[in-house]
């Protein structure tokens, strides 16, 4: 349900091929976890499309007033995604910026209509794992207490609350413990953890207080952004705690 | 300052005509569907009123001057203001002159323009008795419409409020009791809804009673 | 950025080092949060009213100018007096010159956000009129010479420590005591003789119906009713976005104001009135003043979507669930409406040299847009205020004062880089193998390893990665 009332999106045919946007912090940061990502799809049978000519989806430039700049290079992604297929994006953040924000972005604009086009077709990765493609999995791994954070563009604008948890769910030998403040941002916020760094390690800070309060060992999220900024600072407080994409976290657990 | 006046309406009317917004329709159903049945209603009010600190007193039409008397002299209350021109206030004195009650409460008029015993009022009245329009269900409130007769200080200046209530004067929503009734035809001077005794959160969002108004509210519920 | 900015960074760094402050926010927003999500846990419910209490406030906007003309005659018609002001000294001149003609010493305030936007107090004190707060949170705001920490509860910030030992120090009879029902009782006698006397009382107005000439204002101490009852002049201060079409419109409204302010069914009181003491009437004010203000929201107005701000029933919702003023209280923000609506709302009233920096006090979470009650795009707004922060433009005041230079040549070659797949794939590929030996010292990484490890980059890229995977290019 996301924050207007509007339960998920309609149900689409589970196609054969689709589009794989790994986004620019995965690429440079987590590109283990857009394989993974990749590679759960491959392994429900979908043909996956990696087109090289992608980059980024304008977010940084777009949260930051720049929208000119946003626009270009939101422009440049158009020209590789030519087929009718699913976009996939295992971030629900870049993917809100695409469905949810390209429409203003390019309005008035020559393009507008290819752009909304393009938005339409864009999916969470976890969201399209549960919606279209009703993956089961079964778990490999060895018993294991994990959280999970809740990305707040996949919750608000992507409306994917539940998907992410229900995965984690169906694996038998995982412990999920929710978080006091699953929902509660974790004070990446782009551009803002660099502009407001205390306010941000204050918020990181209660995140980390609150992962370490369930007792698990790992900390799973659906987006890179919250992750570097939980992670970092799990690891600059020296916490026992791993945190890891869900991409890569359910690939180890069910491809061993 | 009605050059203000104007260019503050003519910048608005400039940028409204530039950018026309069109509404979506108000759809009310969410307040007209809202529904208990008769014997809910009340039992809901109660819920809702008394999670507020609200007090209540069951009595019936013939009983309920005697039964107030009662309730305030066990309290040990000392005085009650009320409307001597109104039914209620009328009942009130002729009745509790005749119950012949020693030591019972005694009863002070609001006679008068309060300019003539402000400090009395503010000083030196325990409680003071209005009557109600009905009370909603929804969200546990007492309709109260001040009057000439029924003064606006009574419901809000005593340490206590009691609040006459008709069994049979109950609505579900406060946009049922106005739409119903018609207010928009002609509001009163003041129209209020009173859902408890005053209250304040204000330290420490610590739930505290009495802080300006009635510190207790009683609602005497008529039969 | 102009001289006159607010610096809300220094301001929240030092709200951060304030162990206090930060436990006094916790716990109160986590306890406001999980109390609105009972009153709201119908979520067909929540659904209905929200979208009903939208519409409502959008047609109020849709026809804001005839609305405001009928809600001047009926109030007229009623014998309310309607003054209007294009600016905030404008509305305390006129609420001081009503005072000078009636002789007013004392004055008692109900709760009033638009008359901490005036500066009222302030300017009434210079006049030698005593203006007293009677709203319990504002007392003691005011007792401490300090600014409200949020706009429903105004003393959110303190706890009953702090008060006991306030109220100790500044009232003369006041018996040292931390019993919250004592410390209540007190600031009820002490006000009590106040309203008695007091020459004129100021209100604020949560909501004026234009049909009726009905100024509502919801409340739960009885202050309000006092201050609105028993001075003989009663002023009511309003922002003239507060204007509703329709009686009917009433009851929608504030049902999503209280349930989101502070999780009540409705308030103690719904305060309706709609004229002043009548021929025959014992009590109420013989003279009612309504002083409409602008201060800027016209200005507002005339853009589609930054109008939207203007829907705000000031619930105060937005700032229970937003995770930067959890942290850094309200007082960090320096201004009369903090959070988010105060984020989006000052810039444009006061201008974006001096606010310049509040759309930024913001991750763009959405928590705020989710609870909202009237559905206001408060992220969007931040954003686009972003951007007219650094480029000039007319929408809003100081649009592009916060523009510069080295910024503006990092984005541009940012989206050089980021829109050509060639000089993409050739940074990214150097990055993945230099990267890492970039020195945490360096801007912006220094302040991301304050609290933080070093993010690593991988040796090698995702479009690598892919290529030798054989994932098929399009
Ligand atoms: S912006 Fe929305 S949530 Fe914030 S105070 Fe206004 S109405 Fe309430």
């Amino acid at each position: 349900m996301s924050h207007d009332g509007t339960t998920s999106r309609p149900d689409i045919e589970r196609p054969e091929s689709v589009y794989f946007f790994g986004t620019c912090l995965v690429d440079l940061f987590y590109p283990e976890a857009g394989m993974a990502g990749m590679e759960l799809l491959k392994a429900q049978g979908v043909r996956v499309v990696f087109p090289q000519g992608q980059s980024c989806c304008g977010q940084p430039a777009y949260n930051s007033g720049y929208r000119e700049e946003a626009l270009k290079v939101a422009r440049a992604q158009l020209d590789y995604f030519p087929g009718d297929w699913p976009i996939v994006v295992p971030s629900g953040s870049c993917a809100g910026m695409m469905s949810k924000h390209w429409p203003d972005l390019f309005k008035g604009e020559p393009d507008e209509a290819r752009a909304r086009q393009v938005a339409s077709r864009v999916w969470e990765l976890t969201q399209f794992l549960v919606q279209v493609l009703k993956v089961k999995f079964e778990d490999q791994g060895p018993p294991v207490k994990i959280t999970w954070h809740a990305s707040c563009h996949a919750q608000r604008e992507m409306g994917v609350t539940d998907e992410p948890k229900a995965l984690l769910r169906q694996l038998a030998n995982v412990e999920l413990v929710e978080l006091q403040r699953e929902k509660e941002c974790c004070g990446f916020g782009g551009t803002f953890a660099v502009r407001h760094p205390e306010i941000s390690a204050a918020m990181v800070g209660d995140k980390v207080a609150d992962i370490e309060n369930t007792g698990a060992k790992a900390v799973v999220s659906g987006d890179c952004g919250c992750l570097m900024n939980i992670s970092g600072a799990l690891e600059g407080g020296k916490k026992p705690v791993r945190g890891v994409h869900i991409a890569q976290f359910l690939k180890e657990r069910t491809h061993g | 300052m009605s050059e203000s006046r104007n260019a503050i309406l003519g910048k608005l009317r400039a940028g409204r005509d530039a950018h026309p917004l069109t509404p979506p329709e108000s759809d009310f159903a969410v307040l007209r569907n809202k529904r208990w049945d008769g014997a809910e209603r009340l039992e809901r009010i109660k819920r809702m009123m008394e999670a507020v600190h609200t007090e209540f007193l069951e009595t019936t039409e013939a009983d309920w001057p005697a039964d107030v008397q009662a309730f305030l002299k066990a309290q040990g209350t000392r005085n009650l203001l009320f409307g001597p021109a109104t039914e209620a206030g009328a009942r009130l004195s002729t009745e509790w002159a005749a119950s012949g009650m020693a030591g019972g409460p005694e009863l002070i008029p609001y006679a008068d323009r309060v300019e003539t015993f402000k400090e009395r009022l503010f000083d030196g009245i325990d409680a003071g008795i209005t009557t109600t329009l009905g009370a909603i269900a929804d969200t546990g409130s007492l309709i109260v419409w001040p009057t000439p007769e029924e003064p606006r200080l009574m419901s809000l200046v005593p340490h206590m409020h009691l609040a006459l209530l008709r069994a049979d004067a109950l609505y579900d929503t406060f946009w049922q009791a106005m739409t119903e009734n018609r207010w928009a035809d002609g509001m009163p001077t003041n129209a209020l809804l009173i859902s408890g005794p005053s209250k304040t959160a204000d330290i420490e969002q610590t739930l505290a009673y009495g802080v300006h108004g009635p510190k207790r509210l009683v609602v005497v519920i008529v039969r | 950025m102009g001289e006159t900015s607010i610096n809300f960074a220094k301001a929240s760094s030092a709200a951060l080092q304030d162990q206090q402050l930060r436990g006094n926010f916790r716990r109160a927003m986590d306890g406001l949060m999980s109390k609105r999500a009972v009153q709201f846990a119908d979520t067909a419910e929540w659904n209905g009213v929200r979208t009903l209490g939208a519409s409502v406030r959008l047609r109020a906007l849709s026809k804001l100018p005839e609305l405001l003309e009928k809600l001047e005659a009926n109030c007229t018609k009623n014998g309310i007096q309607v003054h209007w002001a294009s600016t905030t000294d404008e509305a305390n001149a006129i609420v001081l010159s009503i005072m000078q003609r009636v002789n007013a010493k004392l004055v008692v305030k109900g709760k009033s956000m638009v008359s901490e936007e005036m500066h009222l107090n302030a300017f009434l004190e210079k006049h030698g009129i005593e203006s007293l707060e009677s709203d319990l949170g504002e007392y003691i705001v005011q007792l401490d010479e300090a600014m409200p920490s949020h706009i429903i509860m105004p003393a959110i910030h303190m706890n009953t420590k702090q008060i006991a030992h306030l109220f100790k120090q500044k009232i003369k009879e006041a018996e040292y005591t931390e019993d919250v029902a004592q410390l209540t009782d007190l600031a009820r006698r002490v006000l009590r003789k106040k309203f008695a006397t007091a020459d004129v009382g100021i209100s604020g107005v949560n909501m004026a119906v234009a049909e009726t000439g009905t100024l509502c204002l919801v409340e739960n101490e009885g202050n309000g009713r006092m201050s609105t009852t028993v001075p003989p002049v009663h002023i009511a201060v309003m922002g003239l976005e507060k204007v509703v079409e329709k009686l009917e419109d009433v009851p929608p409204v504030i049902s999503l104001l209280t349930r989101s302010a502070t999780a009540q069914p409705i308030t103690t009181y719904v305060n309706m009135i709609s004229s002043p003491r009548k021929e025959g009437e014992k009590d109420g004010p013989n003279e009612i003043h309504l002083v409409i203000l602008d201060n800027g929201r016209s200005g507002i107005y005339a853009d589609e979507e930054l109008r939207n701000t203007l829907r705000c029933i000031r619930c105060g919702a937005c700032m229970n669930h937003c995770p930067v003023y959890t942290k850094v209280g309200g007082h960090a923000y320096q201004a009369p409406y903090p959070g988010p609506i105060g984020s989006i709302l000052m810039p444009q009233v006061e201008g974006l040299e001096k606010r310049g920096e509040l759309p930024h006090a913001c991750t763009m979470c959405n928590a705020c847009v989710e609870i909202c009650p009237v559905k206001i795009p408060i992220v969007e707004i931040m954003g686009r205020l972003r951007s007219e922060a650094v480029h000039p433009g007319d929408a809003v005041r100081g649009a592009g004062s916060h523009a510069s230079k080295a910024e503006a040549m990092v984005w541009k070659g940012w989206s050089m880089t980021y829109a050509s797949p060639l000089a993409y794939q050739f940074a990214t590929a150097l990055l993945a193998k230099l990267g890492n030996a970039a020195p945490a010292s360096l801007p912006l990484l220094k302040e991301w390893t304050n609290v933080r490890a070093k993010p690593r980059f991988a040796n090698r890229t995702l479009h690598a990665l892919a290529r030798e995977k054989g994932i098929p290019d399009v």
